[in-house]
């Protein structure tokens, strides 16, 4: 890439910092540029974010129907998986799974779901109604 | 408190802090390409049956943490590397690491790292910054692809520091003693040439479809058969996910082509081998091509397009750049280098 064809739009991480780039110059060598970003990088960035808030959405949904616990909401707004909150909580995999149930999750005790309140930093109460500032 | 230090922007993490570790020791010969480069940084590796962000698993990288390790040892200088259980731990030997004089590298999640813009912040364990000293409650921090140097609480350390999840960091932390002996120019000239070939046997050699150049081949295939597998929504999705995985801060594809474009350049210096100025010229021209094939995915997930002949020539990108690769590398694997 020329140093003149680093393209310089301005995406999300330019409010903050630019990036380095690695670009010949005029006779062929390389050196460094700096970028304010790329439009092609910030629509997938925006698809990947449109992507999340539709699956917090679903996932609210399921919530309200009684399909799945408020554990589900919470998990999809703060970008986890099954996997990432059984890292953090300190449960199996196989006991997320089950209070993602709605009927589990009712008898869940409160040490237990402070556990999931840490993790997702809202206050139990908050956990249990599903409330999102 | 505040050691010597002197901030330098990279385009990379680990690359950025092996080449101011290093600087901190003495040793300002190894510039962020040098490093790459010797630390054979250029990989590709498509993990079909795992996950990330619900999106398919790309690494346009070595594994995390080895362009450091094999910079140190191609020049004799001992690395220290603790992991740990305990966070007090963790915090106390960082602050000794400090008294001591020490600046150190940690591997981090960007998930809770405050100065990162929140669009930024996924789930994502493979980042590195540096620890250079200490003002109260808060560390001075030096993260690569920032300008300007920046600081974290050490509550906020901590929490990025135990990250959990994929690669999860354990509060890693690292960095290089004292070199037994002035690096030398035949150290280096070593170096290049075994980061070299073991970037050759990373990219030819590794058995089974998935990585190296024929995990390129082998992306490009199945990326014409998303549009039918996957649907159209979905198929942008995962072609997004590639992008980012791509051209994003802390992984960077295309960006590593020309990283290592330059790497080769400066390889001349210290070989003078005809070979490695026209390779290097090979890589620039597939750093570019990776840039087209984001372009292209990019007209797919935004909709502009997303006809099956679109699809397929996505995936016909990815097909030429493994084929120019693999021919690249090849010639590489067959330089004679002179002592």
């Amino acid at each position: 890439m020329k140093k003149e064809a680093v393209p310089q739009d301005q995406g999300a991480l330019g409010k903050i910092t630019k990036e380095v780039c690695y670009a010949t110059d005029a006779e062929g060598n390389y050196t460094t540029q700096l970028s304010e970003g790329w439009d092609v990088k910030t629509s997938a960035l925006d698809v990947a974010w449109q992507d999340i808030s539709e699956r917090v959405a679903a996932a609210k949904e399921k919530v309200l129907k009684k399909e799945a616990s408020p554990i589900l909401y919470f998990m999809e707004l703060k970008l986890m998986d099954i996997k990432v909150v059984a890292a953090y909580t300190g449960f199996w995999k196989w006991q997320i799974s089950r209070h993602l149930r709605p009927a589990v999750f009712q008898k869940l005790s409160d040490r237990r779901l402070q556990r999931y309140a840490e993790v997702f930093e809202v206050p139990v109460s908050d956990l249990k109604s599903m409330i999102q500032e | 408190m505040k050691l010597p230090f002197q901030h330098i922007q990279a385009a990379h993490c680990e690359n950025g802090v092996t080449t101011s570790l290093l600087r901190t020791i003495g040793v300002d010969r190894i510039t962020e390409p040098l490093a790459f480069g010797m630390g054979s940084g250029l990989f590709f590796v498509y993990v079909p049956f795992l996950k990330v962000n619900n999106g398919p698993a790309f690494a346009y990288r070595t594994m995390p943490g080895l362009v450091f390790k094999r910079t140190c040892r191609a020049l004799s200088i001992p690395v220290h590397r603790k992991k740990f259980r305990s966070k007090q731990k963790a915090q106390s030997v960082l602050d000794q690491c400090l008294d001591a004089g020490h600046v150190v590298g940690c591997q981090v999640g960007v998930y809770y790292l405050p100065y990162f813009p929140k669009e930024y912040r996924f789930h994502f364990n493979a980042h590195n910054l540096i620890v250079y000293g200490r003002e109260g409650d808060r560390y001075l921090v030096s993260d690569p692809i920032m300008e300007q140097p920046t600081s974290l609480s050490s509550y906020e350390l901590e929490r990025v520091r135990f990250a959990r999840g994929v690669l999860a960091p354990r509060g890693q932390l690292y960095y290089p003693g004292a070199p037994a002996r002035p690096v030398t120019d035949d150290q280096i000239r070593k170096g290049i040439r075994n980061g070299i070939s073991r970037n050759v046997r990373d990219m030819l050699h590794i058995p089974g479809p998935i990585a190296g150049v024929s995990g390129i081949r082998y992306t490009g295939g199945k990326i014409k058969k998303w549009r039918d597998s996957l649907g159209q929504k979905q198929a942008g999705l995962y072609l997004a996910q590639l992008v980012r995985m791509q051209e994003e801060i802390g992984t960077g594809g295309g960006g590593f082509r020309y990283i290592y474009a330059a790497f080769l350049q400066e390889a001349y210096a210290y070989h003078s081998d005809e070979a490695l100025p026209r390779l290097s010229a090979v890589f620039t021209r597939s750093g570019d091509l990776w840039r087209d094939a984001a372009v292209q995915a990019a007209g797919i997930y935004k909709g502009r397009i997303g006809s099956q002949e679109d699809f397929n020539r996505m995936g016909d990108y990815l097909i030429e750049i493994a084929e120019l690769e693999k021919q690249a590398f090849k010639q590489l694997s067959k330089i004679k280098w002179r002592p």
